[in-house]
């Protein structure tokens, strides 16, 4: 079987579905990032197939990717901290007790 | 030094200004230091403003000095003097008299808790009357003709700690402003029209203009302005009240600013007026009706200053009258020797309240010749000069306005003219025989006023006596040759002269009989004629009226505007603001405060956007996978 570009997205799309689905159905704060590591890990395969297919000679593709990485690897750090930092107020991690700015 | 007066005409105003600020900000403190630097001042004006009219005398031109104040596209605003030989005469009188009341005040104020404040808006008055007299162009002159209207308020109140002082001030201030408006509005109207407000440009201009019913509109417009200043009927309302200031305000007011203002006003723009016939109508009529109806209050009043202040509004109405009627000449003419009688008359009456200890009732006073004779004797002239008598100052003028109405066709007004001449001479020596020779009241002990008083005095008493003279019709060169309007004109008629002589001699006599022989009973008469009585005495209600119209229409349109603020335009805004926060109370809900939730909202919104752009555009290949090839 040769591998094209549409298994390729497919994987992504399922990948990212995963993650949204973590993201918006999860309670866990942990679990959402989690999900959102997922969907952003679907983006990087559907950059890097892309490169791959659409214009084989450069790197733009490898390059947004790690870029991403980059990105997710700072945006995580924050996220987590951020969840520490409600868990010690909170003695939780549950999505649910986050709502400190409700009217 | 003619050339160097008429050249810096700008120094004139400025000399009070400059006392009117040191005073305020270093001589509060110096009482003496303060007075003395603001006669010093007004007098350096006056030398400069005798400077102005040798120079007039000698070379009767008109010189303007102007500079550009601001300037936006289409509106070029200047600031500037004009100086010819109306604004000369002007400048004369209102430093002349400006400088005598200044001195008389010494004598007057003495011991008064706001002496260098009273000298200080004393200053500023004589500022603004002579910036508005100088003025080249409307709208400086309508700045310094609400500074007038400042310095009036300020000094009508100045005891501001009795009531009816403040009540009087406010009562001037409003009055005025109701006039004022129609003036600004006026001022516009010429700015629109004409794209200048400058006087020689304008007195080019208006002659050419052809639209008459609107030009009609703007000369009545400007006209309200001196309805208020000059206390022409219905406006004259405040008049009579200003005397609630120090008297020697009230000289001023009556004699050299303030109501003359207006008359002045209507001299410097008499183009305007005279491009419109029938604004000239209006005017000729409202002075004449206020002549007539001010003298017959004049007759049935008690307090002197009263007495004096109705006088004076049918002075004003008389020359307000000469103007409507054409005679320019005769109108400055009689403003001028006014102010010299007028201003002598308050101060004598000033004099006599002084002496009396704020006794201002004509019939508490009585037997005041003997004691105090140089008061009494300048009195008697000026008295003499209005009710026109030969050959004093108030005999030339009045006939040059009775001459000016008969032969212009006016004959109704000169008829009214010389009936009010009558009730002029009757109410003066009215006055005179009550309160100077009638019967000593023993409660008074009334004594000869300071030197600085009665210097004053004098000087008024000598220029009440000769300055008709300049204006004698057999002169060659008289003052209608200096101050005209078009042609230059003289003439008399010696039976106009007897008749107003006869009619004074009669208001004289019969005043006479009434109120020294006591031959004729005045108690009688006004017993007879009660209701008319009743009626003058009390100022044809019109102080009632206002006050009915006042509390019934204009608060009741109050309340109505009330109303509708409350209910109708708060209804609305508070209205909408509740709906807000109902409608907000309603849709915070959606507002869960979880993060997924919206998550979620979006993510449906962007899969509802999707489907809608395939099915709008199925080119764009969403659904057939075209991006993969």
């Amino acid at each position: 079987m040769i591998i094209t570009l549409n298994h390729y997205l497919l994987l992504a799309a399922m990948l990212f579905c995963i993650g949204l689905y973590a993201a918006l159905a999860k309670k866990n704060a942990i679990s959402i990032l989690m999900g959102i590591e997922l969907m952003l890990n679907a983006c990087i395969i559907n950059l890097v197939a892309f490169n791959r297919f659409m214009a084989p000679d450069m790197v733009v593709g490898h390059v947004f990717g790690i870029f991403v990485i980059a990105l997710a690897a700072a945006e995580v750090a924050v996220g987590l901290a951020l969840v520490l930092t409600v868990y010690r107020d909170l003695l939780s991690v549950n999505i649910d007790d986050f709502n400190w700015l409700k009217w | 030094m003619t050339q160097f007066a008429i050249d810096n005409s700008w120094l004139i105003p400025f000399m009070p200004a400059l006392a009117f600020i040191m005073i305020v900000f270093f001589l509060r403190k110096a009482p003496q230091a303060s007075a003395l630097f603001s006669i010093a001042c007004i007098f350096t004006s006056f030398v400069l403003a005798l400077g102005v009219v040798g120079g007039i005398l000698a070379n009767p031109t008109t010189t303007e000095h102007s500079v550009t104040w601001f300037s936006m596209p289409g509106v070029s605003l200047e600031m500037g003097t004009l100086i010819d030989p109306i604004s000369g005469m002007m400048v004369f009188v209102v430093t002349l008299i400006a400088l005598l009341v200044q001195i008389y005040s010494i004598g007057y104020m003495e011991n008064d808790p706001g002496y260098s404040t009273y000298f200080a808006y004393q200053s500023l008055f004589a500022m603004s009357m002579l910036g508005l007299v100088v003025s080249n162009n409307f709208l400086q002159m309508f700045v310094f003709w609400e500074l007038v209207g400042l310095c009036s308020y300020l000094l009508i109140g100045f005891w501001f700690y009795k009531h009816s002082a403040r009540e009087a001030a406010k009562k001037a201030f409003i009055t005025n402003r109701v006039g004022d408006f129609g003036f600004l509005l006026g001022i516009l109207f010429l700015q629109i029209l004409f794209g200048t407000l400058n006087f020689t440009d304008l007195a080019d201009i208006i002659p050419t203009y052809t639209n008459i019913g609107l030009l009609t509109v703007v000369a009545l417009l400007v006209f309200a302005g001196p309805i208020g200043k000059s206390g022409q009927f219905p406006l004259h309302v405040w008049l009579p009240d200003a005397m609630e200031g120090p008297t020697p305000v009230s000289a001023l007011i009556h004699a050299a600013t303030m109501v003359v203002a207006g008359v002045y006003l209507i001299a410097r723009a008499f183009f305007l007026f005279v491009a419109v016939p029938n604004a000239l109508m209006v005017i000729a009529y409202v002075g004449g009706f206020t002549a007539f109806f001010a003298a017959t209050i004049a007759i049935t009043q008690n307090d002197i200053k009263r007495i004096l202040a109705y006088s004076t509004l049918s002075q004003l109405g008389y020359m307000v009258m000469a103007l409507g009627v054409g005679g320019l000449t005769a109108s400055m003419f009689h403003l001028m020797t006014h102010a010299f009688f007028k201003a002598l008359l308050f101060l004598g009456a000033g004099s006599v309240i002084h002496a009396l200890h704020n006794k201002q009732d004509i019939w508490e006073m009585g037997g005041l010749a003997p004691k105090m004779p140089v008061t009494t004797k300048t009195f008697v002239i000026a008295a003499l000069a209005l009710a026109g008598i030969f050959p004093l100052a108030g005999f030339w003028s009045k006939d040059e306005i009775l001459l000016a109405a008969l032969s212009n066709g006016y004959t109704g007004l000169y008829l009214i003219g010389t009936f009010v001449a009558f009730l002029t001479a009757f109410y003066m020596f009215r006055l005179v025989f009550v309160a100077f020779y009638g019967e000593p009241n023993p409660e008074n002990h009334p004594h000869e006023s300071p030197k600085v008083m009665t210097v004053p005095l004098i000087v008024l008493a000598c220029l009440s006596v000769v300055g008709g003279l300049v204006g004698m019709p057999w002169l060659k060169t008289n003052f209608g040759s200096y101050i005209y309007f078009g042609e230059a004109h003289h003439g008399y008629s010696l039976s106009i002269m007897l008749t107003s002589t006869l009619v004074a001699l009669a208001g004289i006599y019969l005043a006479y009989l009434m109120y020294y022989k006591k031959t004729i009973s005045a108690e009688a008469i006004a017993h007879r004629f009660q209701p008319i009585y009743k009626l003058l005495y009390n100022k044809y209600y019109i102080d009632e009226i206002y006050q009915w119209f006042i509390n019934r229409v204009v608060d009741g349109a109050g309340r109505v505007a009330y109303w509708v603020d409350l209910y109708v335009v708060d209804g609305v805004v508070n209205g909408l603001a509740n709906g807000t926060k109902w409608g907000g109370y309603l849709v915070r809900y959606l507002q869960t405060g979880q993060t997924q939730h919206y998550g979620m909202v979006l993510i449906a919104a962007v899969v509802v956007i999707v489907i809608l752009l395939g099915l709008i555009d199925p080119s764009m290949g969403i659904f057939a996978g075209g991006g993969a090839k």
